[in-house]
């Protein structure tokens, strides 16, 4: 072949895949315009004020996945009727939670060089108090009952030819006096009683008990563990294997969390398990399908989680204490906070 | 933190010793560094830059897909990441000596590239953990298959005095391609409303363009090795058992024992980062600038030294890339900090990646028959890769034991150490005698 027949079949190829490329893009932003268009089917939403206090009855504060214009909004529906309509703020967040009148928001930011995020403090009116950079996607946020302490983490990816090698990023604020904790790293790990430290540790999904103590995970050595933490010493200690995203209950007596069960398949390796803190005894709610999320605890005695729907995910409800059986709460829905 | 080491980027071949200073009259002169480089080379470095746009888009939306896209708790895998390092290892071994089989240099590399561009359709397929990582792994084969026998192509293209030119500059495209990827993903993810299927689609497009490039225009054919300058054996067979037998070469065998030892005292860059960040109390955001940060200063350097590595050594430039090297972990140890260390120890480890990278192919190609050119190259790149990995795993236990600097300390006290022998080996000096250089 000459070199002018190579550049021309070259030229040929370039034109097809270009057009190829072109359509994929164009379909892709397409169907993204879709999803501004709300779903005949979907939950009847009207913006107004959302506040994270509720001095007319328990409210329930989450992500609004609904298609249409208030999409990824924080929302608020009566706890009673967590299914019906919902009031758009018009705050967006990727991952939220809320205590005590304030609500920490993590944000996608879109920026000149590609996307960033932001971790953002509410006051109870949603208004922004302070804001920090993110160095990774947003995964777990939470709030200290009082809300004074905030905790958050964020998935960073490594710098690997694939692409797969992922770490976790927890930081802690005090609200109060607006330190910021950057990496749990940073403490002291305390490992069956000894001292220890390794460059793969990581923790993840913090959950207060107060102002100063907090449970969260550690994984070190491919072994996840339960720590219990100490904001004033900077110490995390070790307590059991094999706990994930921990939520205390109210009472501050159970822990409700992802127990990775052998002999599931790789892609859904969880079960949703509520540790009792004083007999250290596991008990396993009626949910039988792999839960990835940090649970909240609704009341004393109920959980909620959710689980992936037609519209990114719905959030689901199942007795703590092993009776009863898993029900939907609403679709379309993510990150819940109770406010009242 | 980081859980693996798994950056094989620029690792691809590997770091040594090499090739001597041609004589002084066959030197061009500077101004025709880029006529001197082969048009050979030139397209294999198109190939690479495309290819590497192509590879960093997806590695740069990736996560994000996996934990946006598709709802996965990432930290579920990962581990494995180093399991196909290591099989990828073997698959160079293999693609170097098939290649080498039949002087089919172009048919592997197109294989290797081929099957990496296929896996960009099929992640718009697989939706499981074990769907992406069967993927990933099956990138990874395309890439340890393509390696041994692009290199080898590049070296047999060149002039014996214009090697460390001629892998420079295809390191300094390589490494383009590999920077311009990720612009080029927040272009279409910005365009296509967050659609990752769009980010894949292009992806294979503009892989499949890498192909095409190469199926077209490297030439097929490598010519035969004149008479005057068949080595010893030049004449047998290709065999496994001849490919085995190139370590009883003792310039090869002591530039591959250089390569592995040296590769054993180079921490991986996820842990150098990480102690960059830690110790600067960097913020989050900007960690993912820092390889940044390295690949500008390789691709700025590449060329410079490939040619310094030409005129006056390419044992001496290999040597003192790693003397660059010891110099950045010196710095991350000394107490004092300050705005401008991170900048200098970016650049000084972009410069380790510029003096070593292509010139180690660039000085074993002259200990390498031409008929083992390929097998040759891939057995001093396994070597190389081995070392670094085994050398990730040590490191990351002495961390674990004794804290970061204290494992730093330790591979500044082993990197002086291996550079010291390395000195001792002197492999270069085989390469002295014209006779064995290159071509």
């Amino acid at each position: 072949m000459s070199v002018r027949a190579r550049l021309a079949v070259l030229a040929a190829v370039v034109m097809v895949l270009a057009g190829v490329a072109t359509a994929a893009v164009v379909h892709a932003s397409g169907r993204a315009a879709g999803r501004d268009h709300q779903q005949a089917s979907g939950p009847v939403i009207r913006p107004g004020r959302v506040v994270l206090a509720a001095p007319a009855g328990e409210r329930l504060v989450f992500r609004s996945t609904a298609w249409g214009p208030h999409r990824d909004e924080l929302v608020s529906v009566p706890a009673a009727d967590p299914a019906g309509p919902r009031t758009a703020s018009g705050v967006r967040c990727l991952r939220f939670h809320a205590a005590g009148g304030t609500g920490i928001c993590l944000r996608r930011v879109p920026g000149a060089v590609g996307e960033s995020y932001r971790a953002v403090v509410l006051d109870a009116d949603l208004r922004e108090r302070h804001h920090y950079p993110l160095g990774g996607i947003p995964t777990r946020a939470r709030v200290s009952p009082s809300g004074r302490m905030v905790a958050w983490t964020v998935f960073v990816s490594g710098d690997s030819y694939a692409g797969t090698v992922f770490s976790t990023r927890t930081s802690i604020l005090d609200t109060r006096t607006w330190r910021l904790e950057g990496s749990l790293e940073d403490y002291r790990i305390v490992r069956d009683g000894r001292a220890y430290r390794s460059p793969d540790a990581n923790f993840w999904g913090v959950t207060f008990a107060d102002d100063t103590h907090f449970y969260a995970t550690l994984a070190t050595g491919g072994q996840t563990y339960l720590v219990r933490g100490d904001v004033t010493a900077r110490t995390v200690t070790t307590l059991r294997s094999n706990v994930e995203c921990p939520s205390l209950s109210p009472d501050g007596t159970r822990l409700a969390f992802k127990k990775r069960v052998a002999g599931l398949p790789a892609d859904a390796p969880w079960r949703l398990t509520v540790l009792d803190l004083r007999t250290m005894r596991e008990t396993a709610p009626a949910e039988r399908r792999n839960v990835d999320d940090q649970a909240l605890w609704l009341d004393g005695r109920t959980l909620a989680y959710a689980l992936p729907g037609d519209y990114g995910s719905d959030l689901w409800t199942v007795p703590a204490d092993g009776g009863g059986s898993p029900r939907r709460l609403t679709t379309a829905a993510l990150a819940p906070a109770v406010v009242g | 933190m980081y859980v693996a080491d798994t950056r094989t980027r620029p690792a691809g071949p590997g770091a040594t010793p090499g090739l001597p200073a041609p004589p002084p009259a066959t030197r061009a002169p500077a101004g025709l560094a880029w006529r001197a480089v082969p048009a050979t080379v030139l397209v294999l470095g198109t190939v690479s830059l495309i290819t590497d746009v192509s590879a960093e888009m997806v590695t740069a939306v990736l996560p994000l897909y996996l934990v946006t896209g598709l709802g996965l708790s990432p930290l579920g895998f990962g581990l494995l990441d180093g399991i196909y390092n290591g099989a990828s290892a073997l698959v160079r071994l293999v693609g170097g000596h098939l290649a080498d089989r039949g002087r089919r240099y172009k048919s592997m590399a197109a294989l290797g590239y081929g099957l990496s561009a296929l896996c960009k359709p099929a992640l718009l397929i697989v939706h499981s953990v074990a769907g992406i990582s069967a993927v990933l792994a099956m990138d990874r084969t395309g890439k340890g298959l393509r390696t041994a026998p692009r290199d080898a192509m590049i070296s047999l293209a060149a002039s014996p005095e214009a090697q460390g030119r001629s892998f420079g500059v295809h390191r300094a495209m390589d490494t383009a391609g590999a920077l311009l990827g990720p612009v080029v993903a927040i272009v279409v993810m910005h365009a296509a409303a967050d659609g990752f299927d769009a980010v894949f689609t292009v992806s294979f497009c503009v892989a499949a363009t890498g192909v095409v490039v190469l199926l077209l225009f490297v030439p097929g054919r490598v010519p035969q090795p004149g008479p005057a300058e068949s080595g010893p054996g030049e004449q047998a067979a290709v065999s496994l058992r001849a490919a085995v037998s190139l370590l009883g070469d003792r310039a090869l065998r002591r530039l591959t024992l250089c390569a592995l030892l040296l590769g054993l005292a180079t921490v991986s860059d996820s842990f150098l980062y990480l102690i960059l960040q830690r110790d600067l109390d960097l913020s989050g955001e900007w960690f993912p600038l820092l390889p940044l940060g390295t690949s500008a200063a390789f691709l700025l350097l590449a060329v410079p030294l490939g040619r310094t590595a030409d005129r006056f050594g390419r044992w001496r430039v290999f040597l003192a890339g790693h003397g660059g090297l010891l110099v950045a972990y010196g710095l991350l140890l000394a107490p004092a900090g300050g705005a401008a260390l991170p900048a200098v120890v970016l650049v000084l480890h972009g410069a380790f990646y510029a003096a070593t990278d292509g010139v180690l192919m660039a000085a074993a190609a002259g200990s390498v028959p031409q008929r083992l050119r390929s097998s040759g190259l891939a057995l001093v790149q396994t070597g190389q890769v081995g070392a670094r990995f085994a050398c990730s795993l040590l490191f990351g236990a002495a961390w674990t034991a004794w804290g970061d600097h204290a494992a730093l300390a330790a591979a500044t006290a082993a990197l002086a150490a291996c550079t010291a022998a390395a000195v001792a080996l002197r492999p270069g000096r085989a390469g002295l005698r014209p006779g064995r250089v290159a071509r």
